[in-house]
C-alpha cells in the first residue's frame, strides 16, 4: 500500500515572542490529514507528541488525547475525513494546546443536541462531542448545514 | 495478517479461564476482530471466565469502552464471566469525565486480583515437583 507520509510540519518562523522567558520552544503547527482508519492512530501519536511538547502531566495528557480520539473519530464517521491542526497558543504567558478539526461533511443541524451525552447518530457511545467538551479548557463547534464542521478544542496548562 | 479472525493478540487458556490483553495500539477492526475471536475461543474451549488485562491502554476513548462492554455482555450470555484489569489511574479520571460508566463490565486492580476473583489464588508453596532454586 502506498500512502504518502500525512503528518507535516512547519516550522515556526524566528521566535521572537517569549514574553515569559521560556526558552523551551514548541514545534511548530502540525497538521494531519485524516482519511483512512489509520489515520486516527496517527492523530494519537501527534497529540500525544504534542502534549509532551507542552508540558502536560500525564493525566491532562491522557485527556487531551482521548478528546483528540474522539474528534477525530467523529470528523472520520460522520465527516467523512478532515484535517486536523495542532497550535500551540499562549495567554498571559501559560502554553496551552489547541485542537483544530475540520470537516467536510453534511454538518451538525441540531448542535446543542449533539452535546447532550447519549446523543449519537453513528458507532459510538453517543459522548464524543459532550465528552471531547468536557475533557478541554475551551470548546467551539462551528457547522453549517451541508457545509462541513470545525471544532477548536483548548487545553491551558495548569500554572 | 493470517485471517480475518486474528488480530496476533494472543489469548491464553489457564484452565477454565481465559487470559489475554488489549494493546495500545488497537484499531476499530482490529477490535472488532479480537471480539469474534474471544467469542469463539469462549465456546471453543468452555470456560467460565476471562481475564482481560488493559494496563498497556494508554487511552480508552467511547469506541474501545463500548468494545469492554459488548465484549463483557456477549461472554456473559455464552456464561462467561469478563474481569478488565489494570486500568491506569489517568484512564479511570478521563472515562469518569468523559460521561462513561462501562456498565456491567467488572474491574479488578490488577491482573492477579482479577484472577483472584475468577477463583485462582496464588499458592504460598510451590506445586509438589517444582524446580527450586536454592542451593544447597
Amino acid at each position: 500500500m502506498t500512502q504518502l507520509a500525512n503528518t507535516s510540519t512547519t516550522s515556526r518562523a524566528a521566535r521572537t515572542d517569549t514574553p515569559d522567558g521560556d526558552a523551551a520552544a514548541e514545534p511548530g503547527t502540525t497538521r494531519v490529514v485524516l482519511t483512512t482508519e489509520e489515520d486516527l492512530l496517527t492523530v494519537r501519536h501527534a497529540v500525544r507528541a504534542a502534549t509532551l511538547a507542552v508540558g502536560f502531566g500525564i493525566v491532562d495528557q491522557t485527556r487531551v488525547v482521548t478528546a483528540a480520539s474522539e474528534l477525530a473519530r467523529n470528523a472520520y464517521i460522520h465527516g467523512g475525513g478532515g484535517v486536523l491542526t495542532i497550535e500551540y497558543p499562549r495567554r498571559h504567558g501559560v502554553r496551552g494546546l489547541r485542537l483544530t478539526i475540520r470537516d467536510e461533511g453534511p454538518g451538525i443541524t441540531d448542535v446543542d443536541a449533539a452535546l447532550v451525552d447519549g446523543f449519537t447518530t453513528g458507532a459510538g457511545l453517543g459522548h464524543g462531542l459532550g465528552g471531547a467538551r468536557r475533557l478541554m479548557d475551551e470548546f467551539e463547534v462551528r457547522t453549517v448545514p451541508g457545509g462541513g464542521t470545525t471544532v477548536v478544542a483548548t487545553r491551558w496548562v495548569p500554572r | 495478517m493470517s485471517g480475518p479472525t486474528s488480530t496476533g493478540v494472543p489469548i491464553l487458556r489457564l484452565g477454565d479461564v481465559l487470559i489475554t490483553g488489549l494493546l495500545n495500539e488497537l484499531d476499530d477492526k482490529a477490535a472488532l476482530a479480537f471480539t469474534h475471536e474471544l467469542t469463539e475461543r469462549i465456546s471453543a474451549d468452555r470456560v467460565r471466565g476471562v481475564l482481560i488485562d488493559i494496563s498497556r491502554l494508554e487511552i480508552i476513548d467511547s469506541f474501545v469502552a463500548r468494545t469492554l462492554m459488548e465484549l463483557t455482555m456477549m461472554a456473559k450470555l455464552l456464561g462467561a464471566r469478563v474481569i478488565v484489569a489494570g486500568m491506569r489511574p489517568p484512564v479511570a479520571i478521563t472515562l469518569v469525565e468523559l460521561g462513561i460508566e462501562l456498565v456491567g463490565v467488572e474491574t479488578a486492580l490488577n491482573a492477579e486480583q482479577g484472577m483472584a476473583a475468577l477463583g485462582w489464588h496464588q499458592s504460598q508453596q510451590p506445586p509438589e515437583g517444582a524446580h527450586r532454586d536454592s542451593t544447597r
